[in-house]
Parts: structure tokens; sequence; C-alpha cells
């Protein structure tokens, strides 16, 4: 049948199964909200700000697995929407963001509201296209949804001119797709497979490495059946947590800058190393002269360019993670060798023996509110099964470290391009994807007002999320750095003038609370999420001078913790 | 080392920025570029030289291969091949120079293809050595003008890169 270019995009929309488009109008796609307008099919989540419309998408991804879709205007809207692309991009995030752009005869004149769309999002995409021609779109849209979706996922940006949605085409969806140059391989290459079943059935001091690829992969089952049949120690990275069960035994905690001790001292002193879906961070592996001095290292990845990048690995396997671990624990079922039973027992001996440092360790006898202990209880409250979503800061690595993420898709936060703004946009996503579920944001009083406006988007279609707000009156990750690493010399880093959040909250319709007290906090946190269909905004009046401890100096090896002033390890 | 890759590239508005933006973004140097059609319309064929060390040269290879519009790459040094630049110079040739200029000419097998009462443009082919020769035979003062095409390259015998 023949349709619109707005017609025909939207028809893509809905046979792609886009539950949710998050977006802003404007002029460049009009045709397009006019063609919305015209359907049930595919519903639109109007936000306040086109940052807000990626980061939502994003937090619908990061929920559910599946492809987070936005549509903003050309120009301004275009703009607004870089820092969730790019968020999105720095952590492989599926996504396709539809930019309107000016009229095709327009495109290169400085017209109103132009700007390169292509040309400013490429650095910060995985693919990006321009249609042209009306009869290319169906193609493009179904292009966008199969790059952004396989092998490394990653926002994808659809640039279409105004004209291109007036136009009329033919419309038929495509079953399938073949792009030449683009072939994401699957299956790891089956001798490199057993040569690390070889090595880790070597292994005296094994250790699991794990990242996000895990969870985009969806292997966290096929993670868990493989950990415990070694019955080795894994860590996960902050993108991989939910990727192996936290209340685990055999789990570590998260490791890097501020993971714990007997993850970065198990990684340090291991003899043998397993990395999967985890690309080698800075913030995780710091010196890299350092990093596991003893270790042989395997990694899988579906990224070849993740490959000894950084570190360089002796076993390298290009495939996707699930499919990899599936095979190698078809392998070990069938190996006769088990691992070393001894060395492992001596090993484990060992890694208690840094669990018993008890690195998370904070003063419950102060009488101010630690922000830990907000944590503690956010976890207890709420049976350790909501969709956290978080902003960047000092709250993000103690949701980090204090939450324990049993399952995949439950932590969602802005980990390579630490996006300050991200927590309360990404929680609608997740709230409007699990209607039914607990989503809860935690956040400072500097990050929650990046995205505050949002709060308007979130009276207008009854999220009921709540957000925790760790009120240290600083940037605290900023402050706990100028203490650190510039002799308390607290530049800007002060936040003067704070609104009063409790009625902020209530102007925008919702209900604040604001507590002051260690005592209050179970209790103020049990009363939030019995409101079950309000948004609450809870301000915790936090301890100004906590720090997020244990900490790894930039540029230091893991085995060069720093634990808490008052307790430093020989 | 100096490398010269051979990539295949969707003959595509925007291909050529997402390889020279991944160089200027991750820092790779580009030490000369060509591009143009090939006998599939749908192609382009470039040839880039850039030097680095191993551990550069995989990430770069690996990261060229990443770009959606890349269909196929070669590291053309990773064995025998050809490498060809072509040279446009144009030379102040006056008086008695104009005689040993074309015997210089002749030499480096280059082709005068204009001549004026004072100047020569001479074009001459070879390896970018040849033609760093050639200029420094010349001389700096009877330069004018000095056009070069970049480096094409392509693998000797049965190798090729193709679909
Ligand atoms: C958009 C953006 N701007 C600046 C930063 C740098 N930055 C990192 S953490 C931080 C402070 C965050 O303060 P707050 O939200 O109050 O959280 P806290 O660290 O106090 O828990 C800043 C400014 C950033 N990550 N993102």
């Amino acid at each position: 049948m023949e349709l619109t270019g707005a017609e025909i995009l939207v028809h893509c929309l809905k046979d792609e199964g886009v539950e949710y488009v998050f977006g802003y109008p404007g002029g460049a796609v009009l045709y397009i909200y006019d063609a919305l307008y015209q359907q049930q099919d595919v519903k639109h989540i109007l936000v306040r700000h086109e940052q807000g419309a990626t980061h939502a998408a994003d937090g619908y991804a990061r929920s559910t697995g599946k492809p987070g879709v936005v549509l903003v205007t050309s120009g301004p809207g275009a703009t607004n929407a870089i820092t969730g692309i790019a968020t999105a991009y720095m952590d492989s995030i599926p996504m396709v963001i539809i930019t309107g752009q000016v009229h095709t005869w327009a495109i290169g004149s400085d017209a109103f509201q132009e700007v390169d769309s292509v040309g400013i999002t490429r650095p910060c995409v995985k693919h990006n296209f321009l249609v042209k021609d009306v009869k290319d779109l169906t193609a493009t849209i179904k292009k966008a949804f199969y790059l952004a979706t396989t092998g490394r996922p990653g926002p994808v940006v659809v640039d279409v001119p105004k004209d291109v949605t007036m136009q009329r085409a033919e419309y038929r969806y495509p079953e399938d797709i073949a792009i030449r140059s683009y072939n994401p391989v699957v299956k790891g290459h089956p001798g490199q497979i057993k040569k690390a079943v070889d090595l880790l059935l070597s292994a005296k001091r094994p250790m699991i490495y794990t990242g996000g690829g895990v969870i985009w992969s969806r292997a966290a089952e096929s993670l868990t059946e493989f950990a415990r049949s070694l019955g080795y120690p894994i860590t996960n990275t902050l993108m991989g947590l939910g990727g192996y069960p936290a209340t685990d035994r055999q789990f570590l905690g998260m490791l890097g800058m501020h993971g714990t001790y007997e993850a970065n001292m198990a990684m340090h002193h291991c003899d043998v190393l397993i990395a999967i879906g985890a690309r080698f961070d800075d913030r995780v592996v710091g010196k890299v002269e350092y990093f596991c001095p003893e270790a042989q290292i395997i990694h899988i990845d579906i990224d070849p360019s993740s490959i000894s990048k950084s570190v360089k690995v002796h076993v390298p396997i290009v495939g996707d993670v699930d499919h990899v671990l599936k095979d190698m624990i078809r392998l070990l079922k069938e190996d006769l060798r088990k691992p070393d039973q001894t060395a492992l027992a001596a090993w484990w001996d060992q890694i208690s023996e840094w669990r018993a440092v008890n690195c998370l360790k904070y003063d419950r006898q102060s009488p101010l509110i630690k922000p830990q202990f907000v944590l503690e209880k956010l976890y207890e409250v709420t049976g350790g099964d909501a969709f956290i979503t978080s902003d960047v800061g000092q709250h993000q690595m103690w949701a980090a470290q204090f939450y324990k993420f049993d399952k995949p898709y439950r932590w969602i936060n802005s980990g390579g391009l630490g996006t300050m703004g991200f927590g309360l946009p990404a929680a609608m996503g997740a709230q409007l994807a699990h209607p039914n579920d607990v989503v809860a944001c935690v956040t400072g009083e500097a990050s929650i007002q990046m995205c505050i406006q949002e709060l308007s988007t979130c009276r207008q279609y009854g999220l009921p999320i709540k957000i925790v707000n760790l009120n240290n009156r600083y940037m605290g990750m900023v402050r706990q750095w100028q203490e650190f690493f510039y002799e308390g010399r607290y530049a800007m880093s002060y936040m003067e003038a704070l609104p009063d959040f409790v009625k902020l909250a209530e102007a925008y319709g919702h209900v604040g609370m604001s507590i002051e007290k260690p005592v209050d906090v179970e209790g103020a946190l049990r009363e939030a999420f019995k409101l079950k269909d309000r948004l609450v905004f809870l301000d915790f009046i936090t301890d100004q001078t906590e720090n997020v401890y244990p900490m790894i100096a930039q540029g230091k090896g893991h085995h060069e913790m720093h634990l808490s002033p008052e307790r430093e390890l020989a | 080392m100096r490398h010269i890759i051979s990539i295949l590239l969707e003959n595509e508005s925007g291909a050529l920025s997402r390889v020279a933006g991944l160089f200027s973004a991750r820092g790779y140097n580009i030490e000369s570029l060509t591009v143009a059609p090939t006998e599939d319309p749908s192609l382009s064929r470039m040839t880039l030289v850039t030097r680095g060390s191993d551990d550069v040269i995989e990430q770069i290879t690996k990261q060229l291969n990443k770009l959606v519009d890349v269909v196929k790459i070669m590291d053309l040094t990773e064995g025998p091949h050809l490498e060809r630049e072509m040279m446009l110079i144009k030379l102040r040739a006056v008086g008695d120079g104009r005689e040993e200029l074309k015997r210089l000419v002749d030499i480096f097998r280059g082709h005068i293809i204009d001549v004026t009462a004072s100047t020569y443009t001479v074009e001459l082919t070879g390896t970018g050595d040849k033609l760093d020769a050639f200029i420094q035979a010349i001389g700096e003062t009877k330069i004018l003008e000095t056009v070069r095409s970049g480096v094409s390259g392509i693998a000797r015998g049965e190798k090729s890169l193709h679909l």
C-alpha cells in the first residue's frame, strides 16, 4: 500500500514491535507526530527536554534488553539529544534515534533549525543514516534496528528530512535485512575455546571477571552455571552487576576503583583470569603495568577491537558471550579433568582472609545519616528486587556497593560516560517497561537537578518512581577528589541555594519527604514504597563528609587500595 | 612502522568522513589517503598510509573493520605489494637550467607535460621515496608547486582485495 513517509515510519516502528517512543515535537517532525496521533499501537511519551527522551529510552532498553526509541526535531532537538546518545554509545545500549531534518533541498543552506545531525552524532553512534528518498526509508529503519541490536549493541541515528516524511511510497516491511559489510560473529573459535578450557582447568588461583556484555548477551544464566560448575570466585564490573547473583558465596563484589578489597586483591593475585564481556576499562584496570601481574588471561568479547586494546590477553575469543559460555560448559562437562580442589581450597582461604577485612564497613553509631545506611535499608525494604537507576557521583558507587543485584537488567547507570542527569529519566523508561515493579532512582542533590524537569513527565504518565536523594549539599565525588588530591580546596563543589526538594516535589504534584535522622530512614522508605501509585521524592540529609571507600587512586594498582583513613592496611 | 592499508568502502556519502573521523578521534596519524570508485560503482577503494607500533596498527585495523561502511580491508605491508604515487610538479625553468632540468626528468623517467617560456610541469610516478628523491635532486629553489596524489597500493601476485 502507498503511504506517506511519516506513516511509513510509524508503521516500521509498529512492525519492529516498538511499544514506546520517547520524544519531543518540532517543525521538522510534525508530519511524523501527525501520523503518531492517528494510531494507537505505538505510544509516545512526551518528555520535558530531549536529553530526558534519550535517557528514558536508554532506561527502557537497559531494563528490558529491547531497543529504546527516540524521536526529536531537527537542530536544537538533535543537539539536546547528543548527551543521551553518547551515554548509550559508551555503554553499548541499543537505541534508535530518529531526528527530524530540514527539507532535502534546504540541507546545507543554514536553514532555520538546521544542524548536521549525521556529522555531529558520528563519533557517538554505532552508525547513522540520512534518508534522502522516501523509497529508502523502510530499509533504513530496518537496518537501524538490526545494527542497534546485533553484535555489540549501540545507538543508531536516522536523520529524516521533512519532505521525505511528506512524500509517498509503497510500504512493505522487510522480514530480513543483510548488510554485506556487517556480519557480527556469534560462535567462538573452537580451538580457542578448547585452549581456554585447558587453561581454566590448570588454574591454581582462578578468577572470573565479567561486564555488561554478559547482560546484553543474555548470558546471566549461562554465566551462573559456568561459575558454579567450576567453583571459582567471580567479580562484576559496574556495568556487569546483576550478571551473577550478588548474594552468592562465590561473588566477591564489584572490582575497580571503588570495588571491594577482596575482588581487587583476588584480581591482583590470580594466576588465570577469564574476562567475559568486559572491556578492561581504565577505572577497572588501574595502572596497566600492575594489572594481574601473574595471570594468563582469557578474554571473551563480541567486539574484536575490545580485545588487547589496553591489556594484552593470551587467549582471545571473539564471539557472543552466551554462545561461547555454553560451548565452554559443554566442554567442561565432557572433560575428565576437574579443577585442582586443594589449590582451590587454599585460594578460597586466602580470599576469606581478604573478605574478613570487611572493606565496606562504615560508622553505624553516627548521629548523622550515613548514605551507606540508606542504601542498605533500600535493599532491605525493596527485598532486593527493585530496578535501581542512579546518577553519577558518590551515591552511584554506594548503590553499586550496597545494593546486591541478583538479576540482570536491574542496575541501570551511566558507567562509561558518567552522565549526571541520567537517573530520573532512565527510571521513567524502566517504570514504563515494568509498570508493576518497583523502580527507584538513587541520586544526589547535584545530579537530580540536571533533569529535574522530568518530574513533570512523571506526573503526566503517573510514574510512581521513588527518588532516593542522598543530599550531602556537595557534589560529593568532586569534593572527595578535592579533599584527597587538591588539599581540601573545595572549588565550586558546594551546592548553595538548594531548592526545598519537598516543596519542589509537591509543586510537580508528587509527594516529598525530608529525612534527617538515622532512626527515621527505614520508616520513611517503608512509607514511601507503600505509596504504590505515587512518585515520592525522599530527601535524605546525609553526612557531608562521608567518602567512598575503598579506593584505588588513579594510576595505582589493584593491590594499592585505600580502605579508609582510620584503617589503612600495612 | 609504516603501513599501507587498503580499504573497500561502500561508495556512500559520509563513508570517507567516518574513516577520517575515526583517525582523528582516536589520535591515529594519516600520512596519506587516496580514494576513488572502483569498477563496481557501489564500492570505493581507499589506500591509507599510517605509522604506528604493532599494537596501534592492530587497533586501527580492528576499528576500521568495525565501521559499518567498511566492507573489507587488507594491510598491504604484511605481504609483497606494489605502491605507486603520482606527482605533478611545476618547476622554474629558465636559461641554461632548462636543459639540465630536462635531463633530470629523463633520469627519473618523468614526463614534461606542460611547457612555458619560464616553467616546466612534470608528471612523475613511482614510490614515495622516488618522488622524494626527485624533489631533493631538483632543489627547493626551483620548485613552484607540488601536487602529490598520495599512495595507491596493490598486493603482488594472486592475492587481491575484492568482494
Ligand atoms: C554532566 C556532568 N557534569 C559533570 C560531571 C562531573 N561530576 C562527577 S560526580 C559530580 C558530583 C555529583 O554530585 P551529586 O549528584 O550531588 O552526587 P554525590 O557525589 O554527592 O553523591 C560531578 C560534578 C558529570 N559526571 N556529569
